[in-house]
Order: C-alpha cells, then structure tokens, then sequence
C-alpha cells in the first residue's frame, strides 16, 4: 500500500527524496480519510519552510485541513495541475496527486517513518 | 429533537470531568469558566439593572417606545432608506417553511433553503455584475469589514486606505473590529464630496491590500472608480467598493468598474428601516477569490442520477467546522433577510429595479431644486451628480433646525457635524421613490418657516 521508497509523517505526508529535492504529498489513508478533495491551496514558490510547518491546505466537501511539510526546504515547484484538478489526489495520491517540491540541502529524515514502519503506524490508529 | 433535561447529580457530574464545579447557592462560579481568560480582559462590571416582572417590563418598553416619533415623512438617508416595500414581500416571507428555517447545516435535507440562497447569490452578482456572492453577512458594515480582512488574505499586505466619504459608521466599525490587529488603516479626507484621488493615488503603495471607497458615498455623490481599480491593481493592490443597491438599477456597477470586492447594506431591498436591524449585508467578489471569501456559499449541481440539487459548496473555512482557520469568526448568515430581498427583487424585476432607482433619482433632482430655492439654502459641493441624496448648507445650525422640522411633522435629514467636522450647518437628505410632490414641497415650506 505504502510506496517502499518514500518516507513517511504521523499526520500522513509523504516524502519522495532525490539528492537535494523532496517531492511532497499526502497518503493514501489520508486521501481516503478526507473523502472527496474540491480544492488545494499550495504553497508559494520559494517559500521557507521547516519541519512540521504549514505547507498546503487540503480542503475536502467538509473538512479543509493542513498538510504539513515532512522536511525543512525551500519551495521550488508546485503541481499546478491541483488547481483545476484537485481530485488527482484521491485518484494517484503518490504520483499525479504530488503536491510540491522542495529543495533541501541536508533532508533530515530521522523523524520520519519508512514504509513498513508507517503500516505499522496506521494499524495503532 | 427533545430536550433533555439533566437532574442536579448528572450536572455536578458534568462539572467534575471539565474541572468545575458549583458554588452553595447552585450557581456556577464564573471565576472557574473564564479561567483561561487573562484577568486584564474579563469585564470589569456588567451595568445591568436588577431584574423586573414583565409587567415592568412592557411598560418600561411602552414608555421608551412613545419618545419615538413616528408617522414622521422620511428624508433620512445615511445609509437606510424609507423604499416602498410591495406587501406580497411580507406574504411570501411570512410562510413559515421560509420564517422558521434556520441555517442548512445538513445541507442535503434543506433543498429549499438552499435554493432560495442560491438564488439571493444568483441575483446578488447580476446586481452588482460580479461573478461570485455569498449567502450573506449581518449587515454593510460588517460586509465592509469582511471585506477587509478578505484583502488581506488574498495579498498578504496590511495596508487599507480608506476615503472618508465612505459611511462613516462602517468605518468605525472597521476601527474597533481591527482595534487589536496589525493593520495600517489610513483615512484620507474627501476633496469636495468625492474621493480624494490625489491622496489615494500618493499613499498606494506595495504595502497596500485595498482601497475603499463607496458609491454613490455618504454625501449622495456618485463617482466612477474604473481608474482607482486601474491604478489598486497596477500596485497589486485590491479594490472594494460599498454600494447602494437600488442606486445599481441605473448606475455604473462597481463589476464594471473593475472592483474585486463589493459590499452593501441591502436594507433598500425590501427590508424595512429598524433601529439597528436585522439588516443584510451582501457580499460579491471574483471567481478567482472566491476561497478567500467569508461565509458560506451555495452552489447548484447534479445527483448522482442526474437530478438538479443545491450544496453548501463552499462551507470548509467555517467556523463550526475550522474555528482556528476559519476565513470569518461570524458563522450564520442574514438568511430571512437575503430571502426578503431576493423576492423584493423578483417581483419588482429588472425594469422594476430600474424604473424605482430612476424614481428616486429624480424626485431627489426635483428635491434639490425646491431646497435650494430657498434663501441661504446652498448646494454643500458645486454642481456634482448625486443618486438619491444630497448635502445642504443651511443658515443654520442642522442639527438645531433638523430638531425644529420634527416639530413640523419631518424627518428633514441627517446633521452631517455628528461624524464630519466643519459641517455644523450641513444636512444629508435623503429621497426615495414613496416621497411625493407634495411632500417634497411641505419640506420645503416648513424648512423656510423655520430658517
């Protein structure tokens, strides 16, 4: 269920890392938790950000919710194909669905959880 | 649902598990509840009065109740208007599936609450020719002051220049709503009844959000802003515009003006004058803005078998649902009085609209000309267009002589010295389209009786 090269957060992000650039989403448990997404406010391009700060909000018909940035980075691209197409995150959460990309020069991941352990995770919830 | 009552044990019950608990006398202790609460902010004292019977009461209410003067002939504008208000308006809204629905929090079951906001919303934009409205806010001023906060969220600035031809009790309102916020609210001074562009234009800078300004203004003066939008968006600035319903049967529409963000007290559509309401405050922006936007916004759309049905599309920054992030911390919306000036509109039509904003324009044209004639009655600001209202000079002290007309059977206007300095011997008169001829000129010979 849980990609095996991605890392994971308590409050369901995923973090794809590529030497310096982190590609940022939400998980599968979380897109099904929201139910039907209507809309994405992304970040602003070049915008600072640490770990566990605010980086996206996704809102769904009844809930708009924070998605928080896994890692401390830079914003530098954002999937703008969101703003027209809000439901590519409950269609392809880890792929399509991608959020932003941030760029981080030491991404440090040892908060993070990897696949198995983040099954695990979703079992004590 | 029922209501369920809670016997003394299950409250004491209650108390315990939230850390609380009653004093002797079986009253909570508010000391306990407003716990969190820093001291420095808790009111100090509540200035209530002991308790009284009803029959105390009604006869208190009856005896403050016969200071008013009433069967007055209205000349008071200033932001609400004495309109000719169709009495099927009333019939309609009286329905009780209209009067006693309440907000459509499960939206799915209230299909005609929701449809009746979805087309207050529908109409609302062609109105003001915007592209989004929402369901409605308390009334202009808060509008206005949602308004601002929309500005400020949508560019990130914390500037607003406001002209003070905007009504200034909308402007006290954005001051004591912004008291405890970080905003730059800069005030410029009117040039002559109409905005002052040259002040305007030199204090927008890259720190401003919006721009305010209001048509037709306090002073009855109708403007046309297309440049100040021009010249807001050059500097990635907003603007808001605050207009008079009824004034948009014939005039420019601040859409075509190019403003972001329009607001408005629609009191003119329908809902009659009421010592501080309820009114109804509109609000119409953007497509682009429209997340930005407060309150809640219906939406039509299909079922899953193709069927025309009605949503709250819009509701996830709410409060009930986002307190934290919520875009406003008002969370109900004026659902009986956008319902009353949706019919108002409905059975008055487009020619309707337009012929009443024509009316009154024109009755005020005759108005002016009457009030004028008379000696020492002078025009306040040269020859400039006006809507519905005017500003009059007297010889006079306004306010003393707006004191001597109520004698005489008026509501003459509104002194203009109790918000503007400078304007001791000023008068704000207002026209609607139920004034008459004859009225009109009784004014007039009174106002020279008394002068």
């Amino acid at each position: 269920m849980a990609p095996e090269n991605l890392f994971y957060t308590k409050d369901h992000e995923w973090a794809e890392i590529n030497g310096d650039v982190a590609t940022i989403g939400i998980t599968d448990y979380a897109q099904h938790s929201l139910g039907e997404i209507t809309f994405v406010e992304l970040p602003a391009i070049k915008k600072q950000v640490k770990a566990h700060d605010v980086l996206a909000v996704v809102e769904s018909s009844k809930a708009a919710s924070d998605v928080y940035s896994p890692l401390a980075g830079e914003v530098v691209q954002v999937n703008d194909e969101l703003s027209s197409k809000p439901e590519l995150i409950n269609q392809d959460c880890f792929k399509t669905g991608w959020i932003c990309k941030l760029k981080v020069s030491k991404p440090d991941t040892k908060n993070l959880m990897n696949a198995s352990q983040y099954e695990e995770y979703l079992k004590t919830i | 649902m029922p209501f369920i009552a809670n016997t003394p044990q299950q409250q004491k019950q209650m108390l315990k598990e939230i850390g609380l608990s009653m004093s002797a006398g079986g009253c909570l202790t508010a000391d306990g509840l407003f716990a969190d609460i820093p001291k420095e902010f808790l009111a100090k004292e509540f200035k209530l009065p002991e308790g009284m019977s009803e029959f105390d009461v009604r006869n208190r209410l009856a005896e403050l109740a016969g200071k008013n003067h009433i069967n007055l002939t209205c000349f008071l504008g200033g932001g609400f208007y004495d309109h000719f208000i169709p009495a099927a308006v009333y019939s309609i809204i009286g329905r009780s599936e209209f009067y006693t629905a309440y907000t459509p929090y499960q939206p799915e079951i209230s299909q005609g609450t929701l449809q009746a906001i979805f087309e207050y919303q529908s109409v609302i934009c062609r109105l003001t020719e915007m592209q989004a409205a929402n369901a409605s806010l308390y009334d202009g001023g808060t509008a206005l002051y949602e308004a601002v906060m929309m500005a400020l969220r949508i560019t990130g600035r914390n500037k607003i220049i406001i002209d003070d031809s905007v009504n200034p009790i909308y402007r006290v309102m954005i001051h004591s709503y912004t008291k405890n916020l970080s905003i730059d609210l800069d005030e410029t001074k009117n040039d002559e009844g109409l905005i002052n562009r040259k002040e305007l234009l030199n204090r927008l800078d890259d720190n401003t959000a919006a721009v305010i300004v209001q048509n037709p203004n306090f002073f009855g003066c109708v403007d046309d802003f297309t440049d100040m939008a021009e010249a807001a968006h050059k500097k990635g600035a907003l603007l808001i515009v605050s207009c008079y319903p009824i004034s948009l049967g014939i005039l420019k529409t601040p859409g075509a003006m190019g403003a972001d963000i329009v607001t408005g007290e629609g009191q003119s559509l329908g809902l009659p004058m009421s010592f501080g309401g309820p009114y109804l405050g509109f609000m119409a922006t953007k497509k682009d803005y429209v997340r930005k936007m407060p309150g809640r916004i219906v939406g039509r759309t299909k079922d899953n078998k193709d069927r025309t049905g009605f949503v709250l599309t819009l509701q996830a920054r709410e409060q009930h649902i986002r307190r934290d992030k919520a875009t406003s911390n008002i969370c109900s919306n004026e659902a009986l009085c956008a319902l009353t000036a949706l019919v108002y509109m409905s059975l008055l039509g487009k020619e309707g609209l337009k012929e009443t904003a024509q009316l009154c324009a024109d009755k005020a044209s005759y108005a002016w000309q009457k009030l004028t004639a008379i000696k020492g009655v002078k025009p306040r600001f040269g020859a400039k267009w006006f809507f519905n209202e005017f500003v009059l000079d007297l010889p006079a002290n306004a306010a003393d002589v707006a004191g001597k007309l109520i004698e005489k059977g008026f509501a003459a206007g509104f002194p203009l010295s109790r918000y503007y300095e400078g304007m001791e011997n000023s008068l704000l008169v207002g026209i609607t389209e139920k004034r008459t001829k004859q009225q009109i000129g009784m004014l007039a010979e009174s106002l020279e009786a008394v002068l």
